[in-house]
C-alpha cells in the first residue's frame, strides 16, 4: 500500500488536471453554442455539464473514452471492422511477428559480433547508424516496395517492427555474451569444454538477464512499428487512429490510444513475466 | 538455377573480397583502422546495393540505386534544405529544446518530494514505453498543421524518457558527498548545482540521446498527419504517392545524416561536461 499511495496520487491528478483541462478546452464550443441560440452565456456552474459530454469535444473526458472503450471492445463482435478487438489482434499479430523476427535477428548479429572481430568492427558501428535512420518515416517507401514484391500487409508490419526491435537485442546480447567472467572461460578451457559448449553452458545461460532487459524494451518498439505502419494500412489501431483524425473522432482516437498503451502494458509485463519463470528456472532469480 | 548466375557470383566474390580485406584490417590495432573497417563495410554495401540493382534491372521505383540517389540530392537542394529547416530545426529541436527543458525542470521542482517522486517514477517510465507517437494526431488537431504541432508532439514525446534520466541522476550522488556538502553548510541550491546536478550529468545525456532519435521521428510522423507542403514527412508521403523513390531515398539520407550529426553534437557535449565520468576516460 504505502508503495501505491505515490502513484494513485499521481494519477488522480493526471486525472484531475484532464478534467479541468477538457471543461476549459471544450468551453469554447459550449459558449458558441449559446450565442447561436441567442441564450445567455453559461455560467460556471453549468459548464462542466456542457463540456464533458460533447459529442465532437476537442478533448474527450476520461469517462467518454473509457465508455468508448468499453462500446467497442465488448459491444461489438470481434469480428467487426468497428471492434477494436479485431483492430487489437492486428496490431498485436504484426507486432509479435516482427518481434520474433527481430529478435532472432538480433541474437544471430550479437553473436557473430561477439565471435568476430570483424564482424564486430564492420557491423556495430552501422547497427548504431541504423538507428539514426528515422526508419519510421521509410513506412510508407517500405509499403509500396512490399506491396511491389507481394508481400502481405501483416509482412510489410513485421519487417517494420522487427528493424525497430532488433537493434536493443544487439546491444543487449552483445552485453550478455561478454558477461561471463575471465575466471570462468578459464575454468571451462580447464575442462578443454569445446567452443559449443563454452557457448551453449557459460555464455548463452549468462546473457539472459541482459536478454529479458533488451525484450521489454524491443517489444515496446515493435508495437510502436507495427502502429506507425498501419498508418498506411486498412486495418489495425493506427489505421484507426488515422480514421479518427480524418474524421475528428476524437474520442475513437483516445479509446485507440488507450487500448494501444493497454497492449503495451501487458506484453511488457508478459515479458517480465517469463523473465520471472525462466530465471527462477535457471536459478538465477535475484 | 539462380546459384549458377554469372552475376550473382560476381557480386558474391566481391563481397567475399571486401569481407576478407576488413577481416585481414580488422586484425590490425591502428587508430586508423577503427573508422577504415566501418567505412570499407559502407561502401561494399553501397557497391552492391548499386551493382545488383544494375546487374539484375531491378524496377527504379522498387530500389532505386544510390547514384539516382545522390544525384537527385545534388539536384534538389533548396527542397531538402526548406524540409529539413521546417521539420527539424523547426519542430524537431524546438520541441527537443522545450520538451528537454521542461523534464529537467519538473524533476527538480518535485526533486524536495520524496512522495511525488515515489509516484511520477513509474508513472513516466511507464509512459516512456507508450507508443507516444500515436497522440500525434490529435496535437495536429490541436495545434493546427505548421510546425507548432510538430514540436508539441516532440515535447511529449522526449518529456518522460528525459524526466525519469534525470530523476534517477539527481539520486546518483552519494551520501558521502552530500554529506560533506553538509559539513560546508552548504545550502540546498548549492548542494544541487556543485555536486547533485553535476552527478547527474551522465544520466542526463543519457536521457537526452535517446530524446534526439525520439525528436526526429515524432516530427516526421505528426507530419503524416496533416502538415503545410513543406517537410520532410510530407514530402516522403507526396513522393511515393509520386513513385519518386529516389526523392523519398534522398530526404531519408537527409533525415539520416541529420539524426547522426544531432546525436553527435549531444554527444559531444556529453563528452565535455562529464569529462570526469569513467566512461568518458578511455
Amino acid at each position: 500500500m504505502r508503495k501505491f499511495l505515490p502513484i494513485l496520487t499521481v494519477l488522480l491528478i493526471i486525472v484531475a488536471v484532464w478534467y479541468a483541462a477538457a471543461v476549459w478546452m471544450n468551453a469554447p464550443w459550449a459558449y458558441d453554442q449559446a450565442a447561436r441560440a441567442e441564450a445567455a452565456a453559461p455560467t460556471w456552474a453549468e459548464l462542466p455539464g456542457l463540456t464533458l459530454n460533447q459529442d465532437r469535444p476537442v478533448l474527450p473526458s476520461p469517462h467518454q473514452v473509457i465508455a468508448e472503450l468499453a462500446r467497442s471492445t465488448f459491444g461489438l463482435p470481434p469480428s467487426s471492422k468497428k471492434s477494436l478487438v479485431y483492430h487489437a489482434w492486428v496490431t498485436i499479430s504484426g507486432t509479435l511477428l516482427g518481434f520474433a523476427m527481430g529478435t532472432t535477428l538480433g541474437v544471430l548479429l550479437a553473436v557473430g559480433i561477439v565471435y568476430s572481430r570483424s564482424m564486430e568492427m564492420s557491423v556495430l558501428p552501422w547497427a548504431i547508424a541504423s538507428q539514426m535512420v528515422p526508419i519510421i518515416a521509410l513506412a510508407p517507401m517500405l509499403a509500396v516496395v512490399m506491396h511491389a514484391v507481394g508481400a502481405t500487409p501483416l509482412m510489410t508490419k513485421a519487417v517494420i517492427s522487427a528493424y525497430l526491435s532488433f537493434f536493443p537485442v544487439v546491444v543487449g546480447m552483445v552485453k550478455g555474451l561478454r558477461s561471463p567472467e575471465v575466471m570462468q572461460l578459464d575454468l571451462l578451457q580447464t575442462y578443454a569444454a569445446p567452443g559449443g559448449a563454452v557457448f551453449w553452458k557459460l555464455r548463452l545461460p549468462s546473457s539472459m538477464p541482459y536478454f529479458f532487459a533488451s525484450v521489454k524494451v524491443g517489444i515496446a518498439a515493435s508495437l510502436v512499428g507495427a502502429i506507425v505502419a498501419e498508418l498506411n494500412q486498412q486495418a489495425g489501431l493506427g489505421a484507426r487512429l488515422l480514421q479518427g483524425s480524418y474524421y475528428g473522432q476524437t474520442t475513437q482516437i483516445w479509446a485507440a490510444l488507450f487500448l494501444s498503451a493497454i497492449l503495451a502494458a501487458v506484453l511488457v509485463m508478459l515479458a517480465g513475466r517469463i523473465e520471472a519463470w525462466v530465471l527462477l528456472r535457471m536459478g538465477m532469480a535475484r | 538455377m539462380m546459384v549458377l548466375d554469372p552475376r550473382l557470383w560476381c557480386l558474391l566474390a566481391f563481397w567475399a573480397g571486401a569481407w576478407l580485406l576488413n577481416s585481414e584490417l580488422s586484425k590490425g590495432r591502428a587508430a586508423w583502422v577503427r573508422y577504415a573497417v566501418p567505412l570499407m563495410f559502407g561502401v561494399t554495401v553501397l557497391v552492391l546495393w548499386q551493382a545488383g540493382v544494375t546487374a539484375y534491372g531491378v524496377n527504379k521505383i522498387i530500389l532505386p540505386p544510390p547514384s539516382d540517389v545522390a544525384a537527385r540530392m545534388a539536384r534538389s537542394v533548396p527542397t531538402l534544405w526548406a524540409d529539413l529547416v521546417q521539420t527539424f530545426f523547426k519542430g524537431a529541436l524546438s520541441g527537443y529544446a522545450i520538451g528537454c527543458a521542461a523534464a529537467v525542470s519538473t524533476a527538480i521542482a518535485i526533486d524536495r518530494s520524496p512522495f511525488l517522486q515515489a509516484g511520477l517514477l513509474p508513472v513516466g517510465n511507464f509512459v516512456a514505453a507508450l507508443p507516444i507517437v500515436g497522440i500525434a494526431p490529435i496535437l495536429v488537431m490541436w495545434f493546427g498543421f505548421d510546425w507548432q504541432s510538430k514540436a508539441a508532439v516532440v515535447v511529449v514525446m522526449v518529456f518522460f524518457p528525459v524526466l525519469v534520466n534525470t530523476i534517477a541522476g539527481l539520486a546518483a550522488s552519494e551520501v558521502m558527498q552530500r554529506d560533506l556538502m553538509a559539513t560546508y553548510s552548504a545550502s540546498y541550491w548549492q548542494t544541487l548545482f556543485k555536486l547533485r546536478l553535476p552527478a547527474a550529468m551522465p544520466f542526463i545525456f543519457n536521457g537526452l540521446k535517446i530524446a534526439t532519435t525520439l525528436a526526429l521521428i515524432g516530427a516526421i510522423v505528426a507530419e503524416f498527419f496533416g502538415s503545410p507542403i513543406v517537410g520532410m514527412g510530407f514530402r516522403i508521403v507526396a513522393e511515393v504517392g509520386r513513385s519518386n523513390p529516389d526523392m523519398v531515398w534522398a530526404e531519408i539520407a537527409v533525415a539520416a545524416l541529420a539524426g547522426s550529426a544531432f546525436y553527435g553534437l549531444v554527444a559531444l557535449i556529453e563528452k565535455r561536461v562529464t569529462f570526469w565520468h569513467p566512461s568518458q576516460r578511455n
